[in-house]
């Protein structure tokens, strides 16, 4: 078995002698008897390093990864291309290893890339102040609500429906503890119903969460929602997919209070849902009530330029019960990844990728609607995702692709029963004209063979 | 280090080393403009008119000022960023608290097998058997570690577990018509225990510490009346102390109605030895990124599963991992199941950080129920060893021990006679421990103790790390007395020194004016 | 940063705050000692004008670097005037707690309020 530790018995002897005690029992005095397991753990022995990395491949080789088909699935996370300079830079170990920057004298490293991805982060959205990044996407909608809440004392969130499904449920599951009240607006064609969306908000409403582009891939029309949402002075919050803002106009162009959105695109692995790490960026005057980790630049005392954690006091280990956030940490790894794929980007790379992104995209979805038995589900504009409704079992149709190494998207009738047997597709630079053509021709073979099993009255 | 080298005041006013003299530029400040790393495949499909695909109206006007570098220049701005940290591949991090142990460079091998990294968490179960199956062993593990054998791995860290913690409590008693408002804490409890019982809808009540340093059983009974929803609080304690009373207390706050919340960030401490199922707990919390030694990464990501009681159960968040089919002989299987009338719902996307569950579960299958049990046993070993040197003459006259016991894996020494005698702070003797080339430990907390000093070695430190530690802050006292000035302006030797932190919160500058 | 100093024509409360009594009106702010605790003031909020304040309870919250203070008044009234002049200086709430750093100026609703407060030798014996 593996220990990683380094004492030999005649270290151990040594030690217990300088302690005052004869064995390492005697150390575990204060524990009584009645609450000692007194046997071992119930589980295996431990093994080797070989040993172990060989149950782990095998565990591993019994996933389906999008190495092994043809991925077409989003719907949150994306199948992106991670550049090879990101591992070998988060593999370093003085980013790995060490812990939050309480010593900035020795963690300027840190603290500089924190840094440099607030000021990354904000001209992505737009907005003035970003904080150091929070755990993932969904966590931090819910944490805009509760600042939002702090903020204005009310009691209401009003959510579109076009809002992530796991999004909407973490602020459900939240106020709870909040004490809000959650409001869903409709969907109308694909988008966010603008009238839906006035009748629902009120006096009592704190915080309005809209998503760009939303669940469906439409793109929101912010400029005629925002004013809108903003009628009664709640704080209007945007979830946001961060590539597409390198074509689309970003929160900070319209009356956007918080930008939040799901940073895994931007430099991270899939990894089955993570780690990866949300980003929080808002306007100036909510600066000092923002949650998380922030880095300010500062000076030392021989006059250097250096970076501290700062603004603490709104945290929680300060704050306490008042605390904006019990959040104690950031997702540092990820938004250096983050950060390093931003800049590997570059300015321009960030357009030539989201105008790719728009090409491909339009180009897959007109193929597929040709399809017989495939039609839009709406059509509103998309950068990067769109949805297609079956005339066929979706998941059937989608058992029938994977048996042929393509996976078409998501099934939506999961999470929108008024959807179902509709498709999200998702698009990455990774999808070529010629991936987007093969799944044209399997997802068509598909549909038709579930066409035919039900006209012949066939089924299972 | 060689005094010369801790003190290169001696070259003269001003002199610096060479770790300072490394100029500072951001990589915003080292970009130009066309300069590019990434170039985009061609187009392939027809191309298609931009306003046809996204009207003007809804198109982005101002670029984002995003940095413009080739490969080259990126790395190398990373990597000369990567050497002005300090970090425990390179040093000793006695941080208490936080459990800096090693962490084993198979993890991040296995972590990136195509299987794991290139997963979408979406796929289909029946072709992800290989993640569900490994979390649901890690499920198993972690509730047989903890006594407890429902699990969720969803937290995404310690704070965010404690979160699902009080929410399921409130689940709990809502669901039995009660309504009760308040949730009681040591007063040595982790600053995000208010926090957290404030965003889940309570009033935080302080129980006070007794003189041994565990909680105080009268002030306990006072307070824990049919109002109270749960008692939170870890054992060891945040002083480092196992409160022997812990059947008490269990006893005192199930006859009130309450549950009892265990937060596991002392879990390096008792693995294998005692179980806070047994002690009691209904609500028990890990933190992945401590006692099972995911990378700290300069602060996150981590994750926090919780292990919960027969009547927590039901109310654990969607989706939960279960295995199918295994009675009747039939190969087993492995899903997400979403159907959980009870559940409070979810507390973030997916099914958490996986990434961070493939590493941990390596680590129990490396060390095995003897190796768990060792682990503990080695970390409490190596806590009373430092304690024993740093309880001799020439330190403990200036940093006595705050509790006068055996400690288990950490201790609480109390800067205040060294403040007195030698004007010297708890904060001065950290920023000179730079100098030694150590990370210093946790300074300020637990606020309980004053000019608080909390040390954890970990299990996978030798014993001539933890002597040469001893010498150094013996030899900062020595210096101290001679004078104490030098620890005041330390450190001296880092890539910055003292940091004016005031005018960084007075007038925040908080991203690159571009 | 001033050395202790407790001015005499000042009223003091035992939360460590000042009061300037003006006739039907009095100056607020915190004392020597409370800044001392506090460190380096970063960020001060004032309540708005018209704001009731009561005397022992808080009516706004002070910052350092590492704490976070509520600000109790020692006397109840109506906030009639705020210094405007912290929200880029903080620091004179350090550099000088009982000039620069006035933090309000509030209308008395009740005088006889002053009799609960200390003068300056009681309270800076009960720092004691």
């Amino acid at each position: 078995m593996t220990t990683y530790t380094s004492l030999t018995d005649a270290d151990r002897r040594e030690m217990l002698e300088a302690i005052g005690v004869g064995t390492v029992d005697a150390l575990f005095e204060a524990i009584p008897e009645s609450v000692r397991l007194g046997r071992a753990l119930d589980m295996p022995p431990g093994l080797g390093e070989a040993e172990v990395h060989a149950e782990l491949r095998e565990l591993a080789s019994r996933n389906v990864s999008a190495d092994d088909e043809l991925c077409f699935l989003g719907a949150g996370m994306y199948d992106h291309y991670v550049p090879a300079l990101i591992d070998s830079i988060v593999a370093r170990s003085e980013f790995l290893t060490p812990y939050t920057p309480y010593q900035p004298e020795i963690s300027q490293g840190g603290l500089q890339v924190m840094f440099e991805y607030q000021t990354a982060i904000c001209e992505l959205t737009g907005l003035p102040v970003s904080n150091a990044s929070v755990y993932e996407g969904p966590s931090a909608v819910g944490a805009a609500g509760y600042m939002a809440r702090l903020h204005n004392g009310r009691s209401k969130f009003v959510v579109s429906r076009g809002v992530h499904p796991h999004s909407r449920e973490t602020l459900a599951t939240l106020s709870a503890g909040y004490g809000t009240e959650v409001v869903e607006v409709a969907l109308r064609d694909g988008a966010t119903d603008p009238e839906a969306l006035a009748a629902a908000i009120d006096e009592e409403t704190a915080a309005v969460f809209l998503q760009q582009p939303n669940f469906l891939g439409s793109v929101e029309d912010l400029e005629a929602l925002a004013p809108v949402a903003k009628a009664t002075g709640a704080l209007l919050v945007c979830a946001c997919d961060p590539l597409p803002l390198g074509v689309l106009r970003p929160p900070g162009d319209f009356a956007v209070d918080v930008a939040v959105g799901e940073g895994q695109s931007l430099g991270n692995r899939l990894d089955f849902g993570g780690p990866s790490f949300g980003f929080f960026a808002a306007t100036q005057e909510l600066l000092r009530r923002m949650p998380g980790r922030i880095a300010g630049e500062t000076t030392d005392v021989d006059g250097r330029r250096g970076f501290v954690l700062t603004l603490q006091t709104r945290e929680q280990h300060i704050r306490r019960e008042r605390a904006t956030s019990n959040i104690c940490t950031a997702q540092a790894l990820n938004a250096l990844a983050g950060v390093v794929y931003l800049s590997w980007l570059g300015r321009r790379g960030l357009v030539e990728l989201g105008e790719l992104l728009l090409q491909r995209t339009a180009y897959a979805r007109s193929r597929l609607a040709e399809i017989d038995g495939v039609e839009l589900l709406h059509e509103q504009p998309v950068v990067r995702e769109f949805a297609l409704a079956l005339d066929a079992p979706v998941d059937r149709v989608i058992e029938r692709c994977a048996a042929e190494g393509v996976n078409p998207g998501y099934p939506l009738g999961r999470d929108y029963p008024e959807h179902a047997d509709c498709l999200l597709v998702a698009l990455t630079e990774q999808r070529s004209r010629a991936d987007i053509d093969r799944l044209a021709d399997v997802l068509g073979r598909a549909v038709a063979a579930e066409r035919r099993t039900a006209a012949a009255g066939v089924g299972a | 280090m060689s005094p010369v080298q801790r003190d290169p005041r001696g070259g003269g006013p001003g002199a610096t080393t060479p770790a300072q003299e490394d100029q500072v530029l951001t990589v915003f400040e080292r970009s130009r403009p066309g300069r590019r790393a990434f170039s985009a495949p061609e187009l392939d499909v027809p191309e298609r008119p931009l306003d046809e695909l996204l009207p003007e109206r809804l198109r982005r006007r101002e670029e984002a000022r995003l940095p413009e570098l080739a490969e080259p220049e990126i790395v190398r701005h990373y990597n000369r960023l990567s050497k002005r940290n300090f970090d425990l591949d390179t040093g000793f991090y006695p941080l208490g608290s936080c459990t800096m142990k090693h962490n084993p460079k198979l993890h991040e091998r296995v972590a990136a097998l195509p299987g794991n990294a290139r997963l979408h968490p979406l796929q289909d179960p029946r072709r992800a058997q290989g993640a569900l199956e490994l979390m649901w062993r890690l499920q198993g593990a972690l509730g047989e570690i903890a006594g407890l054998q429902h699990v969720s791995l969803q937290p995404s860290a310690g704070s965010h577990g404690e979160l699902l913690g009080v929410l399921l409590t409130r689940a709990y008693h809502e669901d039995r018509g009660e309504h009760r408002t308040k949730v009681l804490t040591p007063d040595t409890a982790h600053g995000t225990n208010p926090a957290t019982v404030t965003m889940a809808g309570y009033e935080l009540v302080k129980v006070g510490t007794a003189d041994d340093g565990g909680v105080d059983l009268d002030d306990l009974r006072a307070k824990a009346d049919d109002d109270v929803a749960c008692f939170m609080l870890t054992n060891p304690n945040t002083l480092g102390l196992f409160d022997s009373n812990i059947e008490e207390i269990a006893r005192i706050v199930h006859a009130a109605g309450a549950t009892l919340y265990y937060d596991g960030a002392n879990l390096n401490a008792v693995t294998g030895i005692s179980r806070p199922g047994d002690m009691g707990f209904d609500i028990v919390h890990f933190n992945l990124h401590k006692t099972f030694t995911q990378p700290h990464g300069g602060g996150g990501p981590g994750a926090g599963p919780i292990a919960v009681s027969d009547r927590i159960e039901p109310y654990l968040p969607r989706p939960q991992v279960v295995r199918l089919g295994a009675d009747n002989g039939a190969e087993p299987r492995f899903d997400l199941d979403f159907d959980r009338p009870k559940s409070v719902g979810r507390l973030r996307g997916f099914q958490g950080n996986y990434g961070v569950f493939v590493r941990s579960y390596a680590y129990i299958r490396s060390l095995g129920a003897e190796g768990l049990r060792e682990m503990s046993e080695t970390a409490v070993l190596n806590a009373n060893y430092l304690l024993a040197l740093l309880r001799r003459e020439g330190i403990a006259e200036y940093l006595p021990v705050a509790y006068d016991r055996l400690c288990m894996h950490e201790f609480v020494l109390s800067g205040a006679p060294m403040k007195r005698e030698l004007k010297l702070r708890t904060l001065d003797l950290a920023k000179r421990l730079l100098d030694h080339g150590v990370h210093p430990p946790t300074v300020y907390f637990p606020l309980l103790v004053d000019e608080a000093l909390l040390i954890e070695p970990t299990e996978t430190e030798t014993k001539e790390t933890l002597d040469a530690f001893a010498e150094s802050i013996a030899a900062i006292l020595r210096e101290a007395r001679e004078d104490p000035e030098i620890a005041r302006n330390a450190p001296y030797t880092t890539p910055v020194r003292r940091l004016d932190e005031a005018t960084a919160a007075r007038r925040p500058v908080i991203r690159q004016p571009l | 940063m001033a050395d202790a100093d407790y001015p005499a024509d000042l009223l003091y409360h035992p939360d460590h705050d000042w009061a300037r009594v003006e006739g039907d009106s009095a100056t607020f702010g915190i004392t020597w000692y409370a800044q001392d605790q506090l460190g380096e003031v970063v960020f001060f909020e004032p309540p708005a004008k018209g704001t009731q304040v009561t005397q022992c309870e808080p009516y706004t919250e002070v910052e350092s670097v590492k704490a976070v203070s509520d600000v109790i008044a020692p006397l109840s009234g109506e906030v009639v005037e705020v210094n405007a002049a912290l929200g880029d200086k903080p620091e004179a709430i350090n550099d000088e707690p009982y000039g620069a750093g006035w933090m309000v100026k509030v209308r008395l609703t009740d005088a006889a309020e002053t009799e609960a407060l200390m003068d300056a030798a009681a309270y800076r014996s009960s720092l004691d």
